[in-house]
């Protein structure tokens, strides 16, 4: 069954219908997350009033952030075991689109902390550090497929990173989670976690729903587009050998 | 392109052999379908102009770059000699040939290498000073530190002088008499009889 | 199954390499002295303030001299042919990728790890036998910064100004080790949390580190 989705014509088709379909799902989801977080649901003054709207964008974010540089890892690790040539250009779809999402997680964040806290960083907060850091490993990932001469190399290179990242996130949480709980006082940012209220927790959950699937519509765009890149590559080298 | 297999009726398995040899360089297919075997004694000489791929078919012989497509087998050890001659900056002919000596384990007498190579003069030199020509002499002494029946050679004459080039004739010419082989890429005139030839 | 002298060459040309190009340890350690150096010109000579962050900016610098030497770990090696040897050489490569990064490490990371504890003096530490240990704890996180700038130096081995991509790849990978270490400074002698930590990221590194390498130094030959 896996080697169903290692079809590049399989895939294309799939996404024919799949895209537009998480698109639909994923903004309808996002903008009923957006209208409940934004004018529904009640504010909390301890979190920062109104602003504290911004979560309904920034917590998800954070999921989305580090499910992408997941994704990336085991698109990568694919490729590196089967070479199938679709989990590459998974991966590859996937590396700006995870960039993006961190520094929305990013923004947000400071976005918050200005006005309830007063700073536009907050060193003790775990997951802001968390996401600065796979923004980084984001972006040495494209930075070092920029580099590299080659398609093939690329995914090389790009699957090796990918995988030593993948190895260290863990260890790079537990450290940062070290470094902030000593330091930790009352004003983090703590809007994650099951003991939430039902009020809040469901449009959040919705809203990440919302950004997985808009993140999966993007992604297949992306694939789709990188397909569509490498065959006309072929096509025209093929042409020059005559 | 055709395959350079030889007609010799040589009954022990081949020392190198490879099958269906493909490579692609970005999208560019750089040579296809590419087969050869390499009996003992024997020479096999690859041509091809600039860019044709004859370092990368080396390379791919030699196991350090990975084809597209076909497959190497190879039945023997191999030396390697290409235009990067594997010496550092700060290396000398002797401190060259003392580390991979070590390196490989081989009880050879590196002094006397040293002296059949005409560089018992500049052997204490660190590479940096040495001449182009003296650098790919202390790498060609490497085939020396150790028996190895088959040799990969890339541009074997690059740099050497009328007396190197006769060195490397000689160095060839007793490396087949005891046996071994070799495939060398060589622009130009080669200074032994090749068994067969392979164009790219 | 291979053999051990293959390793142990590898170990030696490397060493004899990083002492001979750029004077050794010379290089990293000037860089260590200036930037530790300029940073008091910039935060002010106020005693606590740099007692305070004195063991943090030296992490940061020990961190930032490593990438020094990194650079030309595998760049050499990739151009003047001797990766192409090493690869061929009857030994796994993830070996002699670890024996050469140790080798550089024990030629320009360890004096520098060494010569720290002076930095921390300069930066108001109390001289006490104190500073030996965090010289041990600069060491165990020298070998770490190595290990992991080691698998960047080998993705950019083929990559002109690859010093930048280094950098970037590197620095997510030094977080845990530069935490630890300056948690174990911070909580004192005695305790044994946070250099257990820092010891144990170490051999991880030490570890993991060598087999994508390894990786990259197959794809950098290719």
């Amino acid at each position: 069954m896996w080697s169903y989705f290692a079809n590049p014509h399989k895939f294309l088709r799939l996404s024919d219908w799949l895209a537009p379909l998480f698109y639909g799902a994923g903004m309808l989801c996002i903008l009923w997350g957006l209208w409940q977080g934004l004018w529904v649901v009640p504010k909390d003054e301890y979190q920062g009033g109104d602003i504290m709207r911004v979560m309904f964008i920034h917590v998800p974010a954070a999921w989305l952030a580090m499910a992408a540089y997941s994704a990336m890892a085991v698109a990568s690790f694919v490729w590196f075991i089967w070479r199938h040539e679709l989990a590459d250009i998974a991966a590859k779809a996937i590396a700006p689109l995870g960039a993006v999402w961190t520094a929305l997680c990013l923004a947000t964040g400071s976005i918050w902390g200005k006005p309830t806290w007063g700073t536009w960083w907050q060193w003790d907060d775990a997951r802001m550090m968390s996401v600065l850091f796979l923004f980084f490993l984001f972006l040495g990932y494209m930075a070092l497929r920029a580099a590299m001469d080659t398609r093939q190399k690329a995914a090389r290179a790009g699957a090796i990173l990918a995988m030593v990242g993948a190895v260290n996130v863990p260890l790079i949480k537990f450290s940062v989670d070290l470094f902030t709980s000593l330091h930790q006082d009352a004003s983090v940012i703590t809007a994650d976690g099951p003991k939430m209220a039902a009020v809040y927790l469901t449009p959040l959950l919705i809203s990440g729903l919302g950004h997985a699937l808009l993140f999966g519509g993007l992604v297949m765009t992306r694939m789709r587009t990188e397909i569509r890149e490498r065959r006309i590559a072929r096509l025209t080298a093929a042409a020059l050998e005559g | 392109m055709h395959s350079g297999a030889c007609a010799l009726t040589n009954p022990a398995p081949p020392l190198l052999s490879a099958s269906g040899l493909g490579m692609i360089r970005g999208e560019r297919v750089l040579f296809r379908d590419v087969s050869l075997t390499l009996g003992a004694g024997e020479a096999l000489l690859l041509r091809g102009p600039n860019g044709a791929g004859k370092t990368t078919l080396l390379r791919i012989l030699a196991g350090l770059t990975r084809p597209e497509a076909g497959a190497v087998s190879r039945g023997a050890a191999m030396h390697w000699f290409a235009h990067r001659e594997g010496l550092k900056p700060v290396e000398t002919p002797r401190t060259h040939l003392a580390l991979w000596a070590s390196a490989w384990g081989s009880g050879a007498d590196c002094e006397m290498i040293l002296t059949r190579m005409g560089l018992a003069r500049p052997a204490d030199v660190p590479a940096r000073h040495l001449s182009a020509g003296q650098r790919r002499r202390t790498a060609l002494a490497r085939l020396l530190l150790e028996d190895r029946p088959v040799w990969l050679l890339d541009e074997p004459y690059t740099a050497l002088d009328a007396e190197g080039r006769k060195l490397v004739d000689d160095l060839i010419a007793e490396h087949r008499a005891k046996g071994g082989a070799l495939i060398a890429a060589i622009h130009g005139e080669a200074g032994f009889a090749p068994s067969a030839e392979v164009s790219l | 199954m291979s053999r051990p002298a293959p390793i142990l060459a590898a170990f030696r040309q490397a060493f004899g390499e990083a002492w001979a190009g750029g004077a050794g340890a010379l290089l990293p350690l000037g860089f260590l002295g200036g930037a530790a150096v300029l940073v008091p010109l910039g935060i002010g000579s106020d005693g606590d303030t740099l007692r305070a962050v004195g063991p943090g900016i030296i992490w940061v610098a020990l961190a930032l001299s490593s990438l020094v030497t990194l650079e030309r770990i595998f760049q050499a090696d990739t151009e003047d042919g001797t990766l192409d040897l090493w690869l061929q050489a009857d030994a796994p490569v993830s070996a002699i990728a670890a024996a050469k990064t140790l080798a550089h490490w024990l030629a320009a990371g360890l004096p520098l790890a060494l010569f720290s504890p002076l930095l921390a003096l300069m930066f108001q530490a109390e001289a006490s036998g104190e500073l030996i240990l965090f010289a041990g704890y600069y060491a165990l996180g020298s070998l770490a910064f190595f290990f992991w700038g080691g698998v960047g130096a080998a993705l950019s081995a083929t990559v002109r100004r690859g010093g930048l991509l280094i950098s970037l790849i590197a620095l997510p990978l030094f977080v845990p080790t530069a935490i630890f270490g300056a948690l174990a400074m911070s909580a004192g002698p005695g305790s044994t949390g946070a250099p257990l930590l820092l010891a144990a990221s170490t051999l991880f590194a030490c570890a993991v580190a060598p087999y994508a390498m390894a990786a990259a130094l197959r794809l950098a030959a290719d």
